[in-house]
């Protein structure tokens, strides 16, 4: 005798095929179900609900489990082993399928360029990312906006320019991940995550700086031609991790030194807040950008040669552009200055000097821990842009 | 082997469909392709003309298929049919709280239907009220004419205008009564079945005649639920497997057919105010 099930007064326009499927879910491809209930159009919609499902409708209330959903799932595979496990190579097929998850084969591929764990890892991702969420923050209320208003017209005009500057940066700072999250396969979820919370971080940045350059003024400072150029240097680099590396290893991590300058010298709360705030969020990109670039020379040693190249073409691209422009630089002397005095003066120029050269240890730090021998990292380093993003 | 195969776009989807079978049949060495009509009638006269090798028609274009060839001594054959063109039903439905429970109460009252052409939602559950010699309003909605009753929208229509109290009956076809479910457009327990067609089989694909379309036919009974590739193609077409074709299941529809003119014997077309 086939099993039953009673539906009693539930009709398949009410929700009884999952009574229905629930029953079959225990039956092989053609077995039988026998269909009790009361409802007045059980018969007309059971016959029609089998046609459609694949199943046989035998008059009498009768459900034949027909195969077709055995053959759905019959070459289905996991998006990599399990939730936790991060495949070496996720493939196109398993599209937008959240890892772990059972991809019924047959959707479309997904077009994505980076597919492969070691081209965009680094373990420390996950942390990162967790980081990341942890400490966001409020623009609105993180800053000291309504602070009293004491800061001199011209060393105000520095803020103002310097403010200018790092706007364009983190412009070029925000389309960055945001390019890269896009040509990521979805799989190495950690990854695109904590590029999308870079991205928003950005966004966060644009917002402050633009806001603390208006405070007290209606108009911006200046773009220069060859600050551009060099920024829109790094949009033009295709490679992952060659972006990642030009991006946050060398461009970010010199903007750390440059955002911890800006705030030791800062003329009031708000200057001193919205680098701070920016400069937290950065070492984080720069701590991913360094993880994961020493990631792939790990499994890929050869790959210094392509970071160096790297380097060394954008270098040549901007060679005859004037890369930091004078504004900005003249600037960060009055801001480290306080006055205009030639004793100040003389002092900010010492200071922006030695910021150079903080910067230029910590790349070489940095490229060091990625596995640059010291004399090389040396080299590299004095090659990167004047324009320090 | 080279065919050319007729469909008509009544949906975008029919594209993918057929672009997607080309594809498959191609890679199988088959020199396959096809071709859109924006109706039925032009493929059906394309088939018999020689412009098109196989057609895939409606049913009511099988008949009519049919029709013509015979007038002309020839004879055209239903080589194909989906597994979900066997043994369908159509239903007159009226409000669950209405006072009518027998198609004789139908008498004199509105009753909703597809368009004019179409099977499913017109000319077969009319045929049943014909027969009970039951005489209503008919309330058509014209939508697709031309299609056959493949555009979705008159049986909408239709099931609408019985919501909302412009007919007191409407025609659908049985797997829209819990489509039309789903969509909200008659909500669980809004209707009750009042009267349905016996079994009938709906589309077919038709070989012209002196088609030798045996080859190609058993590889498309070939086709599995189970190949990867081809199941999101057979979703779209709304099938788990492809049948012989059959033709008893359209005896029905023949009768009602020639019941009420729609096609002459020799195929011509008979029905007033059709205009595809």
């Amino acid at each position: 005798m086939p099993p039953v099930i009673d539906l009693e007064g539930l009709g398949l326009d009410g929700g009884a095929h999952l009574l229905i499927d629930h029953a079959l879910a225990a039956l092989r491809p053609g077995e039988s179900l026998r269909v009790r209930g009361h409802h007045p159009a059980l018969a007309v919609q059971l016959a029609a609900w089998c046609r459609s499902e694949g199943h046989l409708y035998l008059p009498e209330m009768t459900v034949v489990k027909g195969s077709a959903d055995a053959e759905r799932w019959a070459h289905a595979e996991r998006a990599g082993q399990a939730a936790a496990t991060v495949a070496e190579r996720a493939k196109p097929e398993w599209g937008l399928a959240a890892r772990g998850a059972l991809v019924e084969p047959g959707g479309p591929p997904l077009d994505v360029d980076w597919a492969e764990r070691d081209h965009v890892w680094a373990d420390i991702a996950p942390q990162l990312y967790a980081q990341a969420n942890a400490n966001q923050w409020n623009p609105a209320t993180a800053v000291d906006w309504a602070g009293p208003h004491t800061v001199p017209d011209d060393i105000e005009d520095a803020v103002v320019q310097i403010m200018t500057y790092l706007v364009e940066n983190e412009q070029a700072a925000l389309m960055i991940p945001a390019r890269l999250l896009a040509r990521l396969h979805p799989h190495y979820r950690e990854v695109m995550q904590l590029l999308a919370a870079q991205a928003a971080d950005e966004a966060r940045h644009l917002e402050i700086f633009t806001r603390r350059a208006l405070l007290y003024r209606d108009v911006l400072g200046v773009s220069g031609a060859g600050g551009r150029s060099s920024l829109q240097s790094l949009l033009d680099e295709p490679d992952y991790t060659l972006a990642s590396f030009l991006l946050s290893v060398l461009g970010e991590g010199s903007f750390l030194d440059l955002l911890r300058f800006v705030q030791r010298h800062a003329p009031d709360r708000a200057t001193a807040d919205v680098t701070m705030l920016a400069g937290r969020d950065e070492a984080r990109h720069v701590a991913f950008g360094v993880a994961h670039t020493a990631h792939v020379v790990r499994t890929d040693p050869a790959y210094l040669a392509r970071l160096r190249g790297a380097v060394e073409r954008r270098h040549s691209v901007l060679v005859d552009t004037a890369g930091l422009n004078k504004e900005v630089f003249d600037s960060l002397v009055v801001l480290a200055a306080g006055s205009w005095t030639p004793d100040a003066i003389g002092h900010g120029w010492r200071q922006v000097q030695r910021l150079q050269h903080t910067m230029d240890e910590g790349r070489q730090r940095r490229l060091e821990f990625i596995g640059f021998p010291a004399d090389e990292a040396a080299e590299i380093s004095a090659l990167h842009t004047r324009n320090f993003m | 082997m080279s065919l050319l195969l007729g469909a008509v776009a009544y949906d975008p989807k029919v594209v993918t469909i057929w672009t997607g079978f080309r594809t498959w049949f191609r890679d199988r060495g088959v020199d396959f392709d096809y071709v859109l009509y924006s109706q039925y009638e032009r493929q059906v006269e394309a088939l018999l003309d020689g412009s098109i090798d196989l057609a895939w028609n409606s049913p009511l274009a099988w008949i009519r298929a049919r029709r013509l060839a015979r007038h002309r001594g020839a004879e055209v054959r239903a080589v194909a049919m989906r597994d979900t063109d066997r043994d369908l039903a159509s239903v007159i439905v009226v409000r669950a709280d209405s006072d009518l429970h027998t198609l004789d109460d139908l008498r004199g009252r509105t009753v909703a239907t597809g368009a004019i052409d179409s099977p499913q939602a017109t000319l077969l559950p009319l045929a049943v009220l014909a027969d009970a010699g039951v005489q209503a309003r008919i309330r058509r909605h014209d939508i697709g004419v031309g299609l056959h009753g493949d555009h979705i929208g008159g049986e909408r229509e239709a099931a609408r205008a019985l919501r909302t109290g412009g007919a007191d009956a409407a025609c659908l076809i049985d797997a829209n009564l819990l489509q039309f479910a789903r969509e909200g457009v008659l909500p669980s327990g809004s209707v009750r079945v009042l009267g349905q067609t016996t079994p009938y089989d709906h589309c077919n694909l038709t070989a012209g005649p002196g088609v030798d379309a045996e080859a190609f036919v058993d590889m498309l009974l070939g086709m599995e639920y189970g190949d990867d590739q081809l199941r999101p193609l057979l979703d779209l077409e709304g099938l788990k497997q492809w049948l012989p074709g059959r033709t008893e299941g359209y005896a029905a529809l023949d009768a009602a057919v020639t019941a009420t003119g729609f096609y002459r014997q020799d195929g011509g077309i008979g029905a007033t105010g059709y205009r595809p």
